[in-house]
């Protein structure tokens, strides 16, 4: 079995994010980039099914530019066998990086594919499920349990009410939620030796496939800043308050 | 044209989210259709209809609906895609698991988590973790939208009387089976999606006290959240720690108990509906962003507390 | 599980200024070299703080055509000002009455962390291999004595130092010569100097805590190009420090605060001292318009050429600020750390090539600029313990008149551990609330420097005697770790009636305070699990 791990470099989640002044985007110059952290999640259990036996081949792919193969690295040291940059540049929406993953599937020919369920950034939490719809491929989404079992994967999602298993035919799109393992560490040792680890280059303009956005983005800004409210003076007025006036309790 | 809403339902009711979304679909365009996929499940549609923004209930019935399976829905609504200029959903599990299969089969690119309908192609939506607002304008023709349902009231639910169609099934997925729902048992509900959270920090002075914060979350039904501070002083557990480096909440109702309001913290949990503090120090940051403010010692105030929230008829849970 | 272990011919500690111009001299000089930097921070500049003005004199040997290397020194000093701060008042001293080592015109604004990540990006041009993520945390030596190279830290150990599920152990590096280029108080380069004896003869080593804010201002404020350095206001006179404030491009100035870690108050709190500067109406027009963007603050070596100590070892030396090269005067160290750093790399290629001892290492030094510099410097800083008045006489005399050239040289006679009076004898300091928009707590300070400590982990500040703080330190000197620390680390709470010492270490941001100002030497700053500390942008 071979499985595909998509991830992206996103802004380090330790960081404080600022906004430009001219609401364009966000402040990214000189900012710690890391691994998306979901995704993380996905290589690791990608690695954990290898050292089971049950697969193969890992290869871990992301779209973005040059410097994004340092996450590529990243999931070359921890386990992943191959690696494969898809080199695009500016805003590459998840429909796009879909179509683009598609083709990767097309040529790589993976029985399974893991990402993380959301990045960090955008926050639109919709690639894995575009692909597995273009792919017509089964999607378990916000994964923390998974089962490989005979031609099928056994997976529980952490859904709001609670948790559900359901069972998808490979090949399948898993979408990874944090608490499905612990990652591990990139050790130096593994770090070294992933630099001599095959990593191969691709323009997104050979695939054939359109990137341009679709969505305008026409500014970004700071959260509006919370005002303060009003000084209570007993705790009665508190949850008449919290009854009466906000209607909360 | 038409918007078409996915009603999320367990068979015999509407799941709240679904009026939260409701509201937000209506304010993009209110000739407003709500798409209800189930099995047996005519109470649902029944529930809708009576919801006045509603003009009109799309039900369609099958066994195969039983559970919500994204690969049996997608083709149902795809089919009926061609009459809508937006298709919607709430932006919870459900929604964020359904639509994006949708939009790529209709090759749209989704506005995702939205918090405000500027117009009906353009939103705003947090991105970051909410770290940042952006605004941002859908060029597609067709549009797929999910909606953050605690950024928009709940729809009146009754005085409505919208027709109820059916609608079609399609085939069901082979590849995709349903196995088992365990709902989570505990009591006590998640921090990360509960109506109301109530959270102590350093001033509650060790983990024995947490019992008094405990006595009001059972009252209210409320998920128990900590400050960094409360959990590095060993008071209790870091997955109770809400900030920066624990979870970020967004409840109805937040009640930060003895918490000075380190940024850290305000970051996890500013943008909640409402927010309480109480605390001694009156100059207290958490009292900058707190809609009530009680200046007062939590030992004598948590016990008080308990004692009218008993004397209430009523408590919303 | 036994550890890897990897040979190269140089293993550098630390990716700063003095660790980098190392490895690009030693691949300039021999492209064969295997050389490789360990970096504690997640990457290259996230743990580097400085104000900073650039002297280009080490970089144009270096690299001579660095203004075709895209490299980001771009901001051409245009304008100078000193100012002297009364409580309300300020006095302007001419630029033309500064003494030379103060006046800037050919010098440039730089984010020394910028800077470095364009040295690193220029030596793995050259094949030099950069691990940032990895502390070196011991020191591993040969039979003979001889330091044999490094070992980084284990990852994946509990708070009790137990191996969890996801523990990796470190890996050994060994190295024909290992440079330790750490920055200010390295703590393996003071595992050295004591186990070397490097100091014997030497001056106790001085130190600063220096502060820095960068500040989004109004473009009316704003004088791309202008320096600006402070003294007086709020320090009282017999505590050394002051401020600088550097017009950088973007709109962005760097506000930073230095005082000397020889202060005598245990109420002072250098981080309140900060923020109080701030509200002085000389400073504040710039920035009550504005929007503090980062925040962070860094220990420096103030000692000069009398505590620099002997900078070889068997096997290893000492460059940059981990032995000590800052120029106070100047209040510059970058120039000469690179130089250091360049010095070394010839040493060691002479030391592989023709079999010469390390300890050509001291000649060398001792015949270029830096040392130069660095001996016509030496009298400033001990002037000043004489008080701020005495110090600007004697200072002037001796670096305007004299040139650094008086035939004497004056010690520093205490380290800075030794100079705390008894907390009941000096005067407490009530600093004033900070007002949330130009002057600030801790708290929302620290949450600038994005730092963090993966949780469960060992408590990287280590305690000798636990019970010292509440039994002697608290009672003798009102605790000072709750005030010097600039992030808060450390806190004395009151639990049930009885004090208890906390250490918050996820907040740390290795600025190694502690480690220098703990009256016993009490606190030992360890190497945290890789990647852990502040995550610093463009500082």
């Amino acid at each position: 079995m071979k499985i595909l791990v998509a991830v992206k470099r996103v802004i380090d989640y330790n960081v404080q994010i600022r906004v430009k002044e001219d609401g364009s985007g966000v402040v990214t110059d000189n900012v710690k980039m890391s691994t998306n952290p979901p995704d993380d999640n996905a290589i690791e259990e990608a690695v954990k099914i290898k050292e089971a036996g049950k697969a193969k081949e890992i290869v871990a792919v992301t779209v973005g530019e040059e410097k994004a193969q340092e996450t590529v690295r990243k999931a070359l040291a921890v386990g992943a066998d191959r690696g494969i940059l898809v080199k695009a540049s500016g805003t590459v929406e998840p429909l796009a990086v879909a179509k683009i993953l598609q083709k990767i599937v097309e040529k790589e020919k993976p029985d399974l594919v893991f990402m993380g369920k959301q990045a960090i950034d955008d926050d639109c939490n919709q690639t894995g499920q575009m692909l597995a719809a273009i792919l017509n491929w089964p999607q378990a989404t916000f994964a923390s349990k998974i089962e490989v079992k005979e031609k099928v994967l056994e997976v529980t999602r952490e859904v709001d009410e609670g948790l559900e298993t359901i069972e998808v035919s490979i090949p399948s799109i898993v979408t990874c939620d944090l608490r499905l393992n612990e990652p591990r560490y990139a050790s130096l040792p593994n770090i070294m030796k992933a630099k001599k680890k095959p990593l191969e280059q691709i323009d997104a303009s050979e695939l054939g496939v359109d990137i341009k956005p679709r969505i305008e983005q026409i500014k970004v800004e700071e959260p509006p800043k919370r005002k303060a409210g009003i000084k209570v003076s007993s705790v009665e007025e508190l949850v008449q308050k919290l009854k009466n006036e906000a209607k909360v309790i | 044209m038409s918007v078409l809403l996915i009603a999320e339902h367990n068979n015999k009711e509407v799941k709240q989210f679904t009026f939260n979304a409701i509201t937000a679909a209506s304010q993009i365009n209110d000739d407003l259709h709500v798409l209800v996929i189930g099995k047996n499940a005519d109470p649902v549609a029944k529930s809708i209809s009576e919801v006045p923004n509603v003009k009109k209930v799309i039900h369609v019935d099958n066994d195969i609906y039983e559970n919500y399976i994204a690969e049996n829905y997608t083709p149902v609504i795809l089919k009926l895609s061609e009459n809508y200029s937006h298709i919607i959903c709430s932006a919870n599990t459900f929604g964020k698991n359904l639509m994006p299969r949708i939009a790529a089969l209709l090759d749209t690119s989704q506005v995702s988590d939205i918090i405000k309908v500027i117009s009906e192609d353009t939103f705003l939506r947090p991105i970051y973790a909410g770290n940042a607002f952006a605004t941002v304008k859908s060029t597609d023709k067709k549009k797929c939208i999910t909606i953050r349902p605690t950024s928009f009231d709940a729809a009146p639910t009754s005085g409505g009387s919208a027709e109820i169609v059916k609608g079609e099934n399609t085939d069901p997925s082979e590849n995709t089976k349903f196995l088992k729902k365990e709902e989570i048992k505990s009591d006590r509900p998640e921090l990360g999606t509960a109506r109301i959270v109530i959270s102590g920090g350093r001033g509650m002075q060790s983990g024995d006290n947490f019992k008094l914060i405990t006595a009001i979350a059972d009252k209210l039904n409320a998920a128990i959240g900590a400050s960094r501070a409360a959990v590095d002083a060993g008071y209790i557990t870091n997955e109770h720690q809400v900030g920066q480096t624990g979870k970020v909440v967004v409840p109805d109702l937040y009640i930060a108990v003895g918490i000075s309001g380190a940024i850290q913290h305000l970051a996890g949990m500013k943008e909640s509906k409402v927010i309480v503090a109480i605390n001694k120090d009156g100059e207290a940051p958490i009292f900058s962003v707190a809609d009530y403010g009680l200046e007062a010692d939590l030992f004598d105030a948590l016990p008080k507390f308990l004692e009218e929230l008993n004397k209430l008829n009523t408590i919303q849970k | 599980m036994s550890r890897e272990v990897m040979e190269y011919d140089v293993v550098i500690i630390g990716g700063g200024p003095s660790g980098l111009s190392a490895a690009i001299k030693l691949k300039q000089l021999n492209a064969e070299l295997n050389i490789c930097i360990l970096e504690k921070a997640s990457e290259i500049g996230a743990h580097i703080l400085s104000g900073n003005v650039f002297e280009t004199r080490a970089l144009d040997e270096l690299l001579p055509k660095w203004r075709d290397l895209n490299s980001p020194i771009k901001t051409k000093v245009s304008k100078e000002k000193f100012l002297f701060l009364g409580k309300k008042k300020s006095f302007s001293w001419p630029t033309w009455l500064l003494p030379k080592v103060q006046q800037n015109h050919n010098n440039y604004i730089i984010s020394l962390a910028n800077l470095c990540r364009w040295l690193a990006e220029q030596a793995e041009g050259l094949g030099v291999e950069i691990f940032p993520g990895f502390p070196a945390s011991e020191i591993l030596y040969n039979d003979d004595g001889s330091v044999k190279g490094v070992a980084t830290q284990d990852m994946g150990l509990d708070k009790n130092g137990e191996k969890k599920d996801s523990y990796e152990p470190g890996m050994e590096l060994h190295a024909k010569v290992t440079i330790f280029a750490e920055g200010c108080r390295g703590h393996l380069g003071k595992e050295l100097i004591k186990k070397f004896d490097l100091n014997k003869g030497k001056d106790p080593q001085q130190y600063g805590i220096g502060f820095k804010e960068i500040w989004e201002i109004t473009e009316e404020q704003h004088q791309e190009g202008l320096v600006m350095h402070t003294a007086g206001w709020p320090l009282d006179n017999q505590t050394y420090g002051g401020s600088f404030m550097y017009h950088a491009e973007n709109k962005q100035i760097f506000l930073g605060y230095v005082i000397g870690l020889d202060y005598k108050n245990p109420h002072l709190s250098p981080f309140d001292e900060f923020q109080r500067f701030k509200t002085h109406p000389s400073i504040k027009k710039y920035i009550e318009n504005g929007k503090r963007i980062s925040f962070g603050a860094r220990a420096l070596i103030e000692g000069g050429i009398q505590s620099l100590p002997r900078m070889y070892m068997p096997g290893a030396l000492l460059v940059g600020c981990d032995a000590g090269t800052l120029n106070m005067p100047k209040i510059k160290g970058s120039h000469t750390a690179m130089k250091s750093g360049m010095i070394a790399a010839e040493t060691i290629f002479e030391h592989l090539n023709q079999q010469k001892d390390l300890a050509i290492y001291e000649e060398k030094f001792n015949k270029s600029w830096v040392y130069e510099e660095l001996y016509a410097a030496r009298n400033v800083k001990p002037s000043f313990s004489w008080g701020l008045l005495l110090g600007i006489i004697f200072t002037g005399l001796d670096q305007i008149i004299f040139r650094g050239k008086l035939p004497f040289t004056l010690r520093h006679k205490h380290a800075d551990h030794e100079t705390l009076k008894d907390a009941k004898d000096m005067p407490k300091i009530d600093y004033p609330k900070p007002d949330n928009k130009i002057t600030f707590d801790k708290t929302s300070s620290v949450y600038l420097t994005g730092t963090n400590h993966a949780e469960n982990q060992p408590v990287h500040l280590r305690l000798k005697d636990p019970n010292l703080p509440i039994n002697y330190t608290l009672k003798k000197y009102d605790e000072p770790a709750q005030k010097y620390c600039p992030v808060g680390v450390y806190e004395v709470q009151i639990v049930n009636g009885s004090s208890k010492f906390v250490i918050n270490s996820q907040n740390c941001i290795h600025c190694k305070t502690c480690d220098i100002k703990e009256p016993s030497q009490n606190i030992t700053w360890v190497t945290p699990e890789g990647g852990g500390g502040p995550k610093y942008g463009n500082m």
